[in-house]
């Protein structure tokens, strides 16, 4: 019974952590909050739904395309509304609100669009296999779950610490007009940071979409909330922190859920974080952030 | 003419009272902001209020001037609890912590008897009355204003600036910034309280993440360089998803759209005293 | 008036600090100097109260500032400018100066709220006082400028005003002249002069030798955290010690 509710926690974990990366991502190396992501990862999940099934498209496919048309929405929000705002200078909070109204916006297209009710993915979508393992049963989709979340952030790792990309991105994120001034190409690698993290911020929305089985206009919302308690515990800009602070929410949720009362479990999370950052101001990992030049 | 304005009035009063009660919300996370702290309980602090203000008036029956003290001075103490750790975070992880406590708060009220649960209190008297709202609204902007020009409004705006520097001149700073957080948590508590006899229902879902970023919305639209900004960017938002009902389902779009357009072009927000002065001053170069 | 006793400071295995002793008598202006990265301005930080000491202690005219924290400090009567200037660059200079006179108006919260005679006076005696510190730096035409829109050394007058007007008895300067040309410094040293027959005790970090040379009547000479030399600047001026710090050993040619 335990070992099946750890297993229900990686997932579920699994699933927040790629969600918290984008958002992640989108902090430490753009320095903003950025408020649509939850949107984002909500029409991620409705392009996969109607891939699979207006377009009939296996769900592999699906979700590759949901994730390049996320990414593609994030590139012309950055491209659109934040960049016009970095040229300006503006002070620190503004482009975080310009974020709440591009959430605003898509929130409100896609009920137009699609209607305020909750849609399923046809039946089929997913394989019902599944493999029992002494006390524990695994379906298709979780192993595909946290194999997937897994693979891509190890991804996203060795390119942040092995690659000459992600020096200049960490670079970045530490001192945005000094690694102007190293002549690395500042404004494009903004752009490739967004069009990545909004596909990250969709894939989550396909899985997340897939787990629950109930898409709707507003399923963006609850997540975003859940986005930031994770890179708070994890740390504001810390890919690793992303990873393990959505491991730990998961866990703290299925457990609350499964061992105290499925009442209380927003309260639990969200008062495990308060405390969290009472005795640590920064998050499990994360170190004072202070960005200088 | 007296009935035109009586059926005006009966169609729109809740609407422009909301527009009282939307005001003295911005400007609660006004003076936050304008210590430099980016507190975004404000919303739970005014469920606090509201729910505090209705179950004194529909079990206790208290009188509503009462209950509107009450109303202000419950959340003042959960601020004062709470102050005091959370305030030593700063800048985004102060934003985050905040909203945690926020959520904390729906959810305990989401699960408890006395509050009614996820179906809210119903029935709540209306009580609230034009001339409270803008008396509330009134003593609040006095208020403002008086603190802006006196030791509190400069310690305040030093800290801002610079905490380092504002220690070094002799200003406590954790107990100014406790001070901010708690006055902030009044107004927003009397604002909840006004609310909920305003509206006779309310629910646990009215004042979680959703309104603490309208709050703040609000305030940073309007401009947070003086009281005035919040006060417009309450009306504005307000009054928007009103006047753009004809567009059904698809009003809150452009909502989000003129909110992008305004962050876009007037970044320090609608009323900002820096640009009309720049402005000023060229049209002076001009005609010189 | 102040006294460093034994004072270290170390930043995990980093020892910034070992072990500084000396004593700032009052009525003075007193020089601290040292190469770059000597942990002069680490000294101030630790006595204004910004950094905790790691062992020793700091006694200002009796009382030890272990523990204190900065705003305290200052009410006991240090006050403090920076290295790299930290005024507030969105207020006016008027507005910067009164800050620093926040200890000195006690008007209660009823006087302020209903603009009674109490929050009048002193207000108004606050901006006065203001204007007087502000012509003492000869920044008086300024007042209702912004503090962002000054030149830097007009900026680096305008924290010496301000720290005055937390009415110190002790002004620590952190470098007061960087940045400056001879003419600007001519004129702060005048000023400091003057200042410090007004009544003020005057700590000065520099690393302009004629300036400190020219005004300082005491000095100290920090090098890697330890003291190496005090005294009159002609001591100091003839100390080997200081030499060699300052430019290296002889070459034995």
């Amino acid at each position: 019974m335990f070992e099946q509710q750890l297993l229900n926690a990686l997932t579920l974990g699994s699933v927040y952590a790629l969600f918290a990366l984008g958002f992640t991502l989108i902090f430490g190396v753009l320095g903003v909050i950025n408020l649509s992501h939850g949107a984002v990862f909500m029409l991620g999940s409705y392009a996969a739904l109607l891939l699979v099934s207006k377009v009939s498209l296996p769900l592999c496919l699906a979700l590759l395309i949901a994730m390049l048309a996320t990414g593609l929405l994030g590139l012309i929000i950055d491209f659109l509304v934040l960049k016009p705002l970095r040229a300006r200078n503006a002070p620190h909070l503004i482009p975080m609100i310009a974020t709440i109204g591009v959430a605003i916006l898509l929130t409100s297209v896609a009920q137009g669009l699609f209607g305020a009710q909750v849609q399923r993915f046809p039946f089929g979508t997913v394989s019902e296999a599944s493999f029992t393992w002494g006390n524990i049963h695994i379906t298709v989709l979780q192993i595909g779950i946290v194999a997937m979340a897994l693979a891509l952030m190890a991804l996203l790792l060795v390119i942040m610490r092995r690659t000459q990309l992600g020096r200049a991105l960490r670079a970045i994120a530490e001192a945005p007009k000094a690694a102007y001034l190293l002549g690395i190409n500042v404004e494009g690698l903004f752009l490739l940071t967004s069009f990545v993290a909004a596909a990250l911020g969709g894939a989550a929305g396909v899985l997340i979409g897939l787990s629950f089985n109930a898409i709707t206009p507003f399923m963006g919302q609850p997540m975003l909330l859940k986005g930031i308690a994770v890179i708070i515990l994890g740390g504001m800009g810390d890919i690793r922190g992303a990873l393990i602070g959505g491991l730990f929410l998961g866990l703290a949720e299925v457990m609350s859920v499964a061992y105290i009362s499925s009442d209380f479990r927003d309260a639990i999370s969200f008062g495990l974080l308060f405390l969290i950052l009472l005795v640590r101001p920064s998050g499990l990992f994360g170190q004072v952030l202070e960005r200088k030049a | 003419m007296a009935e035109a304005w009586q059926t005006f009035w009966s169609t729109y009063s809740t609407l422009i009272l909301s527009i009282g009660v939307n005001a003295m919300l911005a400007l609660s996370i006004y003076l936050t902001l304008s210590c430099g702290l980016l507190a975004m309980a404000n919303a739970a602090f005014m469920g606090i209020g509201a729910y505090t203000a209705a179950l004194l008036t529909v079990h206790l029956n208290w009188p509503f001037s009462a209950v509107l003290i009450a109303g202000g001075l419950s959340p003042a103490l959960v601020a004062l609890l709470i102050g005091i750790p959370t305030l030593r975070l700063s800048g985004v992880y102060l934003a985050m912590a905040t909203l945690g406590f926020g959520e904390v708060v729906r959810v305990v009220v989401l699960n408890l008897e006395l509050t009614g649960g996820p179906l809210g209190l119903n029935g709540i008297p209306l009580q609230t009355e034009w001339w409270q709202v803008a008396l509330w609204l009134l003593l609040t902007l006095y208020g403002l204003a008086r603190l802006r020009r006196s030791k509190v409004g400069r310690a305040f705006e030093a800290i801002k600036e610079d905490e380092v520097a504002a220690r070094l001149m002799g200003i406590d700073v954790t107990a100014y910034k406790l001070l901010a957080f708690v006055l902030g948590a009044v107004i927003a508590g009397v604002a909840g309280a006004l609310n909920a006899h305003l509206t006779f229902f309310i629910s646990p879902g009215e004042y979680g993440f959703e309104k603490a970023v309208d709050i703040l919305t609000m305030a940073v639209l309007g401009g947070t360089a003086s009281p005035v900004g919040p006060v417009i960017g309450a009306t504005l938002l307000t009054l928007l998803p009103e006047l753009l009902r004809f567009l059904k389902d698809f009003r809150l779009a452009v909502n989000g759209l003129i909110l992008i357009l305004v962050v876009l072009f007037l970044p320090r927000g609608i009323w900002d005293p820096l640009r009309f002065r720049a402005l000023w001053q060229q049209r002076r170069r001009v005609t010189a | 008036m102040l006294r460093i006793q034994q004072l270290s400071k170390h930043f995990g295995g980093l020892g910034v600090l070992q072990n500084v002793s000396f004593t700032v008598p009052a009525d003075t202006i007193f020089g601290l100097i040292g190469p770059n990265g000597a942990g002069k301005t680490t000294l101030f930080n630790v006595i204004t109260g910004l950094l905790k000491a790691s062992a020793g202690t700091v006694e200002f005219n009796g009382r030890h500032l272990t523990g204190v924290p900065p705003h305290r400090i200052t009410a006991l009567g240090i006050a403090r400018t920076f290295q790299n200037i930290r005024i507030f660059k969105e207020m006016t200079l008027l507005e910067n100066v009164i800050v620093g006179m926040h200890d000195h108006l006690d008007y209660g919260f009823f006087s302020l709220l209903f603009n009674l005679n109490t929050f009048r006076r002193q207000e108004s005696g606050a901006r006065q006082r203001a204007l007087e510190l502000l012509s003492w730096v000869r920044l008086e035409p300024k007042a209702g400028m912004l503090a962002d829109n000054l030149s830097y050394g007009e900026q680096r007058k305008l924290e010496l005003a301000r720290a005055l007007a937390t009415d110190p008895k002790l002004l620590l300067l952190d470098e007061p002249v960087a940045g400056m040309n001879p003419a600007e410094k001519a004129e702060l040293m005048a000023a400091i002069r003057t200042i410090k027959a007004r009544g003020y005790s005057i700590f000065l970090i520099e690393h302009d030798m004629r300036f400190v040379m020219g005004l300082c009547e005491r000095i100290a000479v920090l090098n890697f955290g330890s003291l190496i030399a005090e005294g009159t600047p002609e001591e100091i001026k003839n100390n080997p010690q200081v030499i060699e710090a300052y430019l290296g050993r002889e070459e034995t040619a």
